[in-house]
């Protein structure tokens, strides 16, 4: 069973494989995805992040807020100053809300006893066992200088997977007169990690840092990456491979 | 060979090119509904605290008609995406999925060559049995693709 709806901006995908699935199950997840936009959405003005940055006194945050700015403020330390969600005074964890919400909510399903299933935002993925035909989930990764295709199919049984990136425009694609021009070196960056939440904070800092990205990634026990550049060239960490369909 | 390889490269990137031209000025509209979220500006807000093209401020209401609007069938490479497009009041209130892909495409997958240890390949294309994509322009663009023509139709 599966189902798309329109939250936080952009189509979120759930397709439970186990049969016993309702729509209740999936208002449940939708609904506590719902209740996080609304606390952390910088795009709402009545949010808490919106009032925060209006100057909401410190104690009057809430543990959820304090919590998640805390992970933000973990993962900077982590990521030597590459993730930061303070911009001109004002604080944006997006960055991190998402796939820290994506991770609840799968923990939300395995809790109601699913334990085939994914969750998809914008391409940001948690997947759990197997899919309906019975096979690992197939993820295909696209090629950011063709939408329509895929470069890479990975096979994943229990991991997060996102990738950090830039579409690219089509008066960037190629410039013979001055090629590189306007290019920026790493086009995407899609992280394999131990959970969606790791997989997510990770490939943005990762993304962040250009083409160090990937050796960050290498460093990182129980992370894989493959990123590719603006020379149409892949490269990818060790381990990637066992991934590779 | 390499000469060869390398002209071709350039035909694909000027086809490609021409492409996503036509492509940007079909999805322009920049749909309402996709300013609700926070999400998909990771990169830029992470590199220069910019927010990214994709994710305009609400534009002020236009002068939509009331209605239903069926937008076009977009590729999402692993399906197709429809949406209606519902318009209240001259504002776009609700869009809704008429179609996305729940099929299991049979798609013929190439046989993989044994190839010594490599940390680096030239990408390519794929015939590929996928369940979800990942990938930086990912976040919908049929989607959106689908939901611009649909508000065209909304305005003529």
């Amino acid at each position: 069973m599966k189902q798309t709806r329109l939250l936080m901006g952009m189509p979120i995908t759930v397709e439970i494989a186990d049969a016993p699935a309702t729509a209740a199950d999936f208002d449940a997840v939708y609904d506590y995805l719902t209740t996080v936009d609304e606390r952390y959405s910088t795009y709402k003005p009545n949010s808490e992040i919106s009032r925060i940055n209006r100057g909401l006194p410190r104690q009057k945050w809430s543990g959820e807020m304090r919590e998640v700015l805390e992970l933000c403020a973990q993962t900077k330390r982590q990521t030597h100053g590459y993730f930061d969600i303070e911009h001109g005074g004002q604080l944006d964890p997006s960055g991190l809300v998402k796939g820290w919400a994506i991770q609840h909510a799968a923990e939300l399903l395995r809790g109601y006893g699913f334990a085939n299933f994914y969750i998809d935002a914008g391409g940001d993925i948690q997947i759990s066992g197997l899919s309906a035909r019975g096979r690992p989930w197939h993820i295909g990764i696209r090629n950011p200088f063709n939408r329509t295709e895929i470069i890479k199919t990975i096979a994943v049984r229990g991991e997060g997977v996102a990738t950090s990136g830039t579409s690219i425009r089509g008066q960037h694609v190629y410039n013979p007169h001055r090629p590189g021009a306007a290019l920026t070196d790493i086009l995407s960056i899609t992280v394999i990690g131990p959970n969606i939440y790791e997989a997510d904070r990770f490939a943005t800092a990762a993304f962040a840092m250009g083409r160090g990205g990937i050796h960050f990634i290498e460093n990182l026990h129980g992370f894989e990456a493959y990123m590719v550049d603006n020379k149409r060239m892949a490269t990818y960490t060790n381990d990637f491979e066992r991934y590779v369909v | 060979m390499k000469k060869l390889l390398l002209s071709a490269m350039v035909l694909v990137s000027l086809a490609l090119y021409s492409y996503q031209r036509s492509h940007d000025e079909t999805t322009a509209v920049k749909p309402p509904v996709l300013a609700a979220g926070p999400s998909q500006s990771k990169p830029a807000t992470n590199a220069s605290g910019t927010p990214p093209a994709d994710s305009t401020p609400t534009q002020p209401a236009s002068a939509y008609k009331d209605g239903s609007f069926t937008g076009s069938l977009a590729n999402a490479y692993y399906g197709y995406v429809q949406v209606m497009a519902i318009v209240k009041g001259g504002q776009l209130t609700n869009v809704q999925f008429l179609r996305y892909p729940n099929d299991h495409r049979n798609s013929i997958e190439i046989n993989r060559q044994a190839m010594p240890y490599l940390s680096q390949e030239a990408i390519q294309a794929q015939n590929a049995d996928v369940d979800i994509v990942t990938g930086a322009t990912d976040t919908s663009y049929a989607f959106r693709e689908s939901l611009a023509s649909a508000l065209a139709e909304a305005k003529s």
